[in-house]
């Protein structure tokens, strides 16, 4: 019989998990679920080496270990760090990981252009969630922002510099999924930019999976580009027998119109695994070349989060997200302040708002009684 | 006079030379160590002496040799950093260019401490010059028998290599210039794995200063024991410094880390004095990095202790009072000089070099320098002090490597010390256009806080 492997327990938030050894910070707040995993930008699961630049997934390890309980010194990147034996972290339970990612979303966002309203990113835009879950209102930056000079990547794929957060995803990804990458990061510091060395187009036939990596609208799909805003599209699963690629897509309809096909995502926002178990990169040829619904066999709506701005087209199929509120509070329930029922004078106290098939009006409460 | 270790034959002629470094006593310590010590004896003997890290971290040696990793079959490698590019420092400069054969006898002892085969001498892209006179000294020691085959019949087989880089700051981090070594992109690495583990091409390997490895041999020549004896507690031996700034003597003085800061600022045998009967204003210790201090808690503690030049008093205070050793580069201001302005420079250094991989330092080197600039040019608000204050908390600790740190340090402790002279150029954006605020009251006796 194998001998069982130990598993590693590590606290997190105040809710306790078992992982294996091995396992990164990060993932194990996965497991988790909800507010208590850490935002990754530059993280894939997927790309080997990504990680570790973005700083927005910082924690605090209140404990290293059970062998040696000191915190550690710094805030640590999640994403990089391994777990240990009786590890206790703290993620938004930390007022200094709060204040440090809020830091952090203020820096990526300093020299972005914000022009979310034409980017065709709006919607499942990473950077747009991150700033709307953990920034803070308003800038304190009252410089012109930085603004790059454009470079031509081909037919398929549109370069928007100034939206860049340099994760280096899709330098790992044509590293990783491509015999020869020809893009890269040229010059650095502030002024450090993706680019090709010298004008040349991407044209590898995996290289449109950039486009899904990229967690902003730095990279898009010229085929998509200015077509439609995402949650104006409705996503449905297909596939189809491709010779080069597993075949399993995402189509993002409008009636019966393929407008964009992307891998399939999970829930966070990776592209999902094959049920072989291989990472479900798509190749060009099903990503730019098959927009008719005939090349497709379709498998039904996608699943998406609740939280997602797609979701509010009410699309079947929509995903509640995990609530670890209550256990991260040690089965507390949120304090209600008052009842308004109960408080209320204008209201009448026996009339069940939330059981009204519409808004309340005067109406529903002058003809009763 | 104090004793000098390192730089004691650097001004016999012709020292450059194989033939008289030979005749001044030079590669006694091979000899010794490979012929009379095994490798764990001289890694025990480093330790015992304290030598430490003379490149800025104070880590030390002894303890970072005994981490390096040691499977079997795996090549390790010792990787010499002579990227030497923090403002302000310079001793290793002066090192390889007039003894160069110190900087390859070290190397060879270390070599064989910790079996390194192949050995690296990474040279900042701007010393293009020392980089012959490097290859000249190694290719001496070659044709002598020091280095290649079976050295001196021991057994150990060792080449040095020198390598060029491009001229990024960046490259001095020890992760950064492993990638710069290897030929790729001068990136700092993730920590872990440490380079004890994984560094050079994934082996284990150990980085250290030009100026530590040439420390080893006097430590081998005359002993732990007697290396113990020089220098104050936990700050053994010699260290060179690199003064610079409002001095008379500006060059690389060997001091025994003994002497305090007056001493060291305005004796003849050192410094010599600030030029033109001008005052004192403030320093930065030890590269451009480290806080900078005014002149009442430069030569005097919080505590009212005199100040000395050693790793533990000089960071005396911790950030709120105190500073730190670094790597040496005494930096000297006088009254003349504005702290504003400076503290731009510094901060444009720092957007500059910044390497761009993670998010707070990219973009938080840049902002500061903005707001500086608009202080020092007269178009600050009383905000943008705070704001600054608030930029560099947000970088310091929160980035991969310590340039983070080190461009957010000198920020800070501008803030810290001189907020009034930051004030004075939000209040007055005509006046401080034309003239300095001058040395105001940054040289007063500090009042000493008395127990209740």
């Amino acid at each position: 019989m194998p001998e069982e492997k130990k598993l590693f327990k590590v606290t997190i938030d105040n809710i306790t998990v078992e992982v294996e050894p091995g396992t990164t910070i990060l993932n194990a707040a996965r497991k988790i679920g909800g507010e208590v995993a850490p935002p990754a930008m530059c993280y894939y699961s997927k790309l080997q080496g990504s990680g570790g630049k973005c700083r927005t997934c910082l924690v605090e390890v209140a404990a290293g270990s059970t062998a040696d309980p000191r915190p550690m010194p710094k805030l640590v990147a999640s994403c990089r760090t391994n777990v240990m034996d009786g590890m206790v972290v703290k993620n938004i339970t930390s007022e200094k990981v709060l204040d440090a990612r809020a830091g952090v979303v203020e820096f990526l966002l300093i020299n972005h252009p914000l022009d979310c309203p034409i980017c065709d990113q709006a919607g499942e835009c990473h950077l747009q969630d991150l700033s709307y879950e953990h920034g803070k209102e308003g800038t304190r930056y009252d410089f012109k922002r930085r603004t790059f000079e454009k470079h031509t990547l081909g037919p398929y794929i549109q370069l928007h510099m100034t939206r860049c957060i340099l994760c280096y995803r899709c330098v790992f990804t044509a590293d990783q999924l491509t015999e020869k990458r020809v893009h890269g990061v040229l010059d650095r510091g502030d002024h450090a930019e993706i680019a090709t060395y010298i004008e040349k187009s991407l044209d590898n036939d995996f290289i449109g999976n950039v486009i899904d990596v990229c967690p902003v609208g730095a990279l898009t799909d010229k085929t998509f580009r200015f077509k439609n805003r995402v949650w104006f599209t409705k996503p449905v699963d297909a596939h189809r027998n491709c010779s080069k690629c597993c075949g399993r897509t995402q189509l993002w309809l409008r009636g019966d119109e393929v407008l964009r096909v992307t891998a399939r995502k999970d829930e966070w926002g990776e592209i999902q695994n094959t049920p072989e178990g291989k990472t479900g990169w798509i190749c060009n040829e099903c990503r730019f070349e098959k927009k008719h619904l005939s090349d497709w066999t379709i498998e039904g709506p996608s699943l998406i989060n609740r939280h997602s701005v797609i979701a509010q087209g009410h699309y079947v199929g929509v995903q509640k997200p995990r609530e670890v509120f209550s256990k991260l509070m040690h089965g507390q329930k949120p304090k209600l302040l008052m009842d308004i029922h109960t408080v209320s004078e204008v209201n009448k106290p026996n009339i069940d708002l939330s059981a009204l098939p519409g808004p309340a009006t005067s109406e529903v409460f002058d003809s009763k009684e | 006079m104090s004793k000098k270790l390192l730089l004691e034959k650097a001004h016999v002629e012709g020292i450059r030379t194989y033939d008289v470094y030979r005749r001044e006593g030079g590669y006694r310590s091979v000899e010794k160590a490979l012929k009379t010590m095994s490798p764990d004896q001289i890694t025990e003997e480093v330790k015992k002496s304290g030598l430490r890290g003379r490149g800025g971290a104070g880590f030390p040696t002894g303890l970072k040799w005994s981490f390096l990793a040691k499977p079997a079959g795996v090549p390790r490698y010792l990787v010499c950093n002579s990227d030497e590019s923090e403002p302000g420092t310079f001793k290793d400069r002066y090192l390889m260019e007039f003894i160069p054969h110190l900087l390859v006898e070290g190397l060879i002892v270390s070599s064989f401490a910790l079996g390194s085969n192949r050995t690296f001498i990474y040279i900042r892209g701007e010393y293009a010059w020392i980089v012959d006179i490097l290859e000249q000294a190694i290719e001496e020691a070659k044709a002598n028998g020091w280095l290649g085959k079976n050295i001196l019949g021991s057994g150990f087989d060792c080449e040095i290599y020198v390598q060029r880089g491009a001229g990024a700051y960046i490259c001095g981090e020890e992760t950064a210039l492993i990638e710069s070594l290897e030929g790729k992109r001068g990136n700092p690495r993730i920590k872990p794995p440490f380079p004890a583990v994984k560094g050079v091409w994934d082996s284990p390997t150990v980085v250290n200063n030009v100026e530590t490895i040439a420390a080893v041999v006097p430590i081998i020549n005359i002993g732990a024991e007697e290396y113990l004896k020089i220098g104050v507690g936990k700050s053994t031996g010699t260290k060179l410094i690199s003064a610079c700034g409002n001095i008379n003597k500006p060059g690389v003085y060997e001091i025994d880390m003994t002497i305090s800061v007056e001493e060291f600022i305005y004796s003849d045998e050192y410094c010599g004095g600030i030029p033109n009967g001008k005052k004192l204003k403030a320093c930065i210790p030890g590269g451009s990095s480290v806080p900078i201090l005014p002149t009442n808690l430069l030569l005097k503690t919080a505590k009212g202790e005199t100040r000395y030049m050693n790793y533990e008093s000089l960071s005396d205070g911790g950030f709120a009072t105190g500073s730190m050793m670094g790597s040496g580069g005494f930096i000297v201001f006088d009254e003349d000089q504005c702290v504003v302005r400076h503290t731009l420079t510094l901060a444009r250094f720092y957007r500059h070099e910044s390497c761009g991989q993670c998010s707070p330092c990219r973009e938080g080197t840049g902002w500061m320098e903005k707001i500086l600039k608009n202080i020092e040019y007269g178009k600050g608000k009383m905000s943008d002090i705070d704001l600054l204050w608030d930029i560099q908390r947000k970088i310091e600790g929160n980035t991969i490597c310590p340039l983070g740190d080190a461009a957010a340090w000198p920020v800070a402790a501008a803030i810290r010390h001189f907020r009034d002279e930051f004030e004075w150029h939000v209040n007055n954006p005509d006046e401080c256009q034309k003239r300095n605020y001058g040395l105001a009251h940054y040289a007063d006796p500090r009042p000493l806080a008395v127990p209740a």
